[in-house]
């Protein structure tokens, strides 16, 4: 069987799998945000940078090959993914102790995950209304961090395109498919695979929100890394 | 769904039917549209994702993504002054003050009777000939105040475009120096004639033997490109030519594209008879967008004489077309995979690759996206074969190159050299003394000091899309890479986080450092920053970002050092500044409505 080093570990793969999905089937965890096992890699979050032949790459997106040396869980990699997560911190509105999807946010989960200990860089605070016109869903966009996994659900899953990023750059931004902007005149509903997709705290059901109380919730007893590894096995 | 598109004006119909209602057309659509009525309100999105059929969220991405797409009002005047940094070296920041004064608008923001708004914009590619503005689209350079005052009162007076003196739109190509490529006078169809003769193998023969190189700047192999589109499964496959010359300082392009049209789509041309290729776009940046008119006429008169159209020079079987598709204002749509997406009528985020564009490019099919200067030279190795090419240049580097020179030098403008010339023999030639630094190949090229002015313009030593711009002793290097880092940070399409994030960062930085809040501290910041964009980036925009940055923070560090507050670290934060509003809101800027004078008092 093929296989590749991942951190000198051999990992063996089969055609078609990326370093990210053949590390994890055997037991390797490498992070990410904007990845989901159900729809086609997007590559955009960088959390599951690589070192691939020293040239960096990201892991979801980035074919298995056999018998490359990939650099993962290194100090420098792992250096590199806590600078990314800061940069998600600062760059939106996040405020954890408030947040009903604290112990549920893979942000935060990976905040933990990779020891960050400071937001290291100025806050942005951006004005980022939210949206709460839909009698089921919540939308608080203060949270968004472009992973585009709603985007991406709601088009490829849906078939219903509820969600679209517009701007560019850092004044990039997530709007809904309807000429008032508001949820609440799109088609979307809370059982919409979009609606149970976002790995932060962006889109929440309503009146739901602390049914599991703080402490109880996915990752309050364990790492991210563990819980994902448990999930995907 | 329940809000209802409002009767759209009669002529958005015109729109979309001149399109065939085809989505991969949306951007050209969203172009069209708001030329109608000067801006895109958000029932003008609606009407035409109905008429689409695609998602109205879609269309809203779109239309938000390009810097020359407007959702919000804009004035019946929108001047946009070109902010590279031979613009500011040329004063366009006192210029703009000047109008805006004169007009009682603040920049940004749309004048209060909605005649007029005033804001900057990317370099427009005019840097031989600015400062420059587009005026609704329409670039006029050579600005002086008195330029900028006869402006002022046409646009009081609401004098119509088309009634404006004519020669503010003239645009020079300034070419100071001619070499194979400027010299050559072809009629139209010998280079064509000549490669047919050869057979398609044996004129790809021929582009192998000249080895050329791509001349946007990355330096590929044009014969292996070629060679894999052509292999490439897929029976149509799509040449595209990428006139988005969006890197500061570059404007050689524009001058190919006015004065060798010819010899541009006689190359797009080249590539398809290579390639087997049936379709071929012209993707021209909006900032050109004034050429267009000259460029469907030279595409008529091509039909018009068989070199474009079926069986082109009655070549059974060889059916190529050409046509033109604007950008709106995006930097990143240069990037070729970007530009693809642009083309498909999306916003232009570059894509995951591999795929590489030869094998899966515009609608999946394997398409060959080139350079405008590399579509020309092809024409030079069809007529005079691809070993009398290669005996110029370097061994490495085939041919000549075009650069468009400008800064501190007496005659800017384009230059066309063999490869292998060195900095000092083009800075002689160009009129520059006192020379302290060149930014060779745009914001994202490299800073040569002048202890490197013996190094060679060539892929081996210095590569560069074409850009040469030269600063004196009297320039402050900081203030360059502070230029270009907000260029990236404005241009960042938003993708990939390192890049989204990591640019505007980097401006912080760069602003708190010119702010005289800087510290030691930031300078650690910034190189760490630098390497994470450099390495973590999702393309070549976001890894280049940190060029001018790193080279200056290298060779002229002490542009940065004397920025410093000598502390290990000092806040961003200037209380002072914070009470800036507060003083505009009670009229007040007296010393005591200062803390720092109010503190100095007290003691």
């Amino acid at each position: 069987m093929k296989q590749f080093l991942l951190d000198g570990q051999p990992i063996p793969f089969e055609d078609g799998q990326t370093i990210l999905e053949a590390a994890r089937a055997a037991g390797h965890y490498i992070p990410s945000l904007c990845w989901h096992k159900d729809l086609p890699p997007h590559g955009s979050c960088k959390l599951c940078v690589v070192k691939s032949a020293g040239r960096h790459v990201s892991a979801c997106a980035t074919p298995a090959k056999d018998g490359a040396e990939v650099e993962s869980n290194t100090p420098e990699m792992n250096g590199e993914r806590r600078g990314i997560l800061q940069m998600l911190f600062v760059e939106g509105n996040h405020f954890c102790p408030s947040c009903e999807m604290s112990g549920n946010c893979e942000l935060q989960a990976l905040g933990y995950e990779y020891e960050m200990l400071t937001p290291r860089f100025r806050h942005f605070f951006p004005d980022r209304p939210v949206d709460a016109s839909h009698p089921d869903v919540l939308l608080d966009f203060n949270r968004c961090i472009f992973c585009e996994l709603c985007v991406r659900a709601s088009r490829d899953i849906d078939g219903k395109s509820v969600f679209a990023l517009t701007g560019r750059g850092i004044d990039k931004h997530l709007v809904v498919n309807a000429e008032s902007g508001r949820l609440a005149d799109t088609d979307f509903t809370k059982d919409d695979r979009a609606a149970n997709i976002c790995p932060v705290g962006v889109i929440l059901p309503k009146r739901t929100g602390f049914a599991v109380p703080i402490g109880e919730r996915s990752f309050d007893g364990t790492q991210i890394s563990t819980e994902t590894l448990k999930e995907e096995s | 769904m329940p809000t209802t598109p409002l009767a759209a004006p009669v002529d958005l119909d015109g729109v979309l039917q001149r399109h065939q209602h085809n989505p991969t057309r949306l951007l050209q659509i969203l172009i069209d549209a708001q030329d109608l009525a000067g801006w895109l309100p958000a029932p003008t999105l609606t009407h035409i994702a109905a008429a689409l059929g695609i998602p109205r969220a879609r269309v809203e991405g779109v239309a938000g993504f390009y810097s020359f797409l407007y959702t919000r009002p804009v004035g019946r005047y929108r001047v946009l002054f070109s902010d590279n940094i031979t613009d500011r070296m040329l004063g366009n920041d006192g210029l703009m003050d000047a109008l805006c004064r004169k007009l009682w608008v603040e920049p940004g923001k749309l004048s209060e009777d909605g005649l007029v708004s005033v804001a900057t914009t990317s370099c427009t590619g005019l840097c031989d000939q600015g400062p420059a503005i587009l005026v609704n689209g329409l670039a006029i350079g050579q600005l002086s105040h008195r330029r900028i005052n006869e402006i002022a009162e046409l646009i009081r007076q609401q004098r119509p475009l088309d009634l404006w003196p004519a020669e503010y739109f003239r645009v020079d190509d300034n070419i100071r120096r001619k070499d194979a490529l400027l010299d050559l006078q072809m009629p139209p169809g010998d280079a064509l004639r000549a490669a047919i003769a050869r057979g398609r193998d044996g004129w790809l023969d021929e582009v192998r033997a000249s080895r050329l190189r791509g001349r946007g700047g990355a330096g590929f192999a044009t014969a292996v490109k070629w060679e894999s589109a052509r292999n490439a499964p897929g029976a149509d496959k799509v040449i595209v030519c990428n006139a988005d010359e969006g890197e500061p300082g570059t404007f050689k392009d524009r001058v190919l594209l006015n004065s060798y049209a010819d010899l541009v789509f006689e190359g797009m041309t080249l590539a398809a008879w290579a390639i087997g290729a049936s379709e071929g776009f012209l993707y021209l940046r909006g900032e050109y967008r004034y050429l267009r008119p000259q460029l469907e006429a030279a595409l008529a008169r091509r039909r018009e004489a068989g070199l474009l159209g079926t069986a082109i020079l009655g070549t059974p079987g060889f059916d190529f077309d050409i046509q033109i598709h604007l950008g709106a204002g995006a930097y990143v749509c240069g990037e070729e995979s970007a530009l693809i997406e642009s083309l498909e009528g999306k916003r232009g985020t570059p894509r995951i690759r591999p795929p590489f564009p030869v094998v899966k490019g515009y609608l999946g099919r394997p398409t060959a996206v080139n350079n405008v200067e590399t579509h020309a030279k092809t024409c030079l190795i069809a007529l005079y074969g691809g070993e009398a090419f290669a005996d110029t240049g370097t061994a490495q580097s085939t041919g000549t190159k075009l650069l468009s020179i400008s800064g501190d030098c007496a005659a800017p403008g384009i230059y066309e050299y063999p490869f292998g010339v060195p900095i000092t023999r083009i800075l002689e030639d160009c009129g520059a003394s006192d020379t302290q630094a060149v930014q060779v190949g745009g914001a994202a090229g490299i800073c040569l000091a002048n202890y490197e002015f013996h190094r060679h313009i060539a892929y081996e030593d210095v590569p560069t899309a074409g850009a040469f711009m030269v600063f004196d002793g009297t320039r402050d290097l900081f203030d360059v890479a502070r230029a270009f880092v907000h260029f990236f940070a404005h241009e960042s399409c938003g993708f990939c986080t390192p890049c989204r994030v990591g640019t505007s960062l980097l401006k912080g930085f760069m602003d708190k450092l010119a702010d005289g809040h800087g510290a030691r501290a930031d300078l650690n910041d910034i190189e760490w920053l630098d390497r994470l964009l450099k390495n973590a980036s999702h393309c070549g925009l976001g890894s280049a970002a940190p060029n001018p940055v790193i080279d200056t923070l290298q060779k002229f560090r002490p542009a940065y050092e004397r920025r410093l507050v000598s502390l290990d670290f000092e806040p961003a934060f200037d209380l002072d500044a914070a009470l800036a509003e507060a003083r505009q809101l009670t009229a007040r800027d007296d010393p005591g409505a200062h803390l720092k004078t109010h503190e100095e008092d007290a003691q």
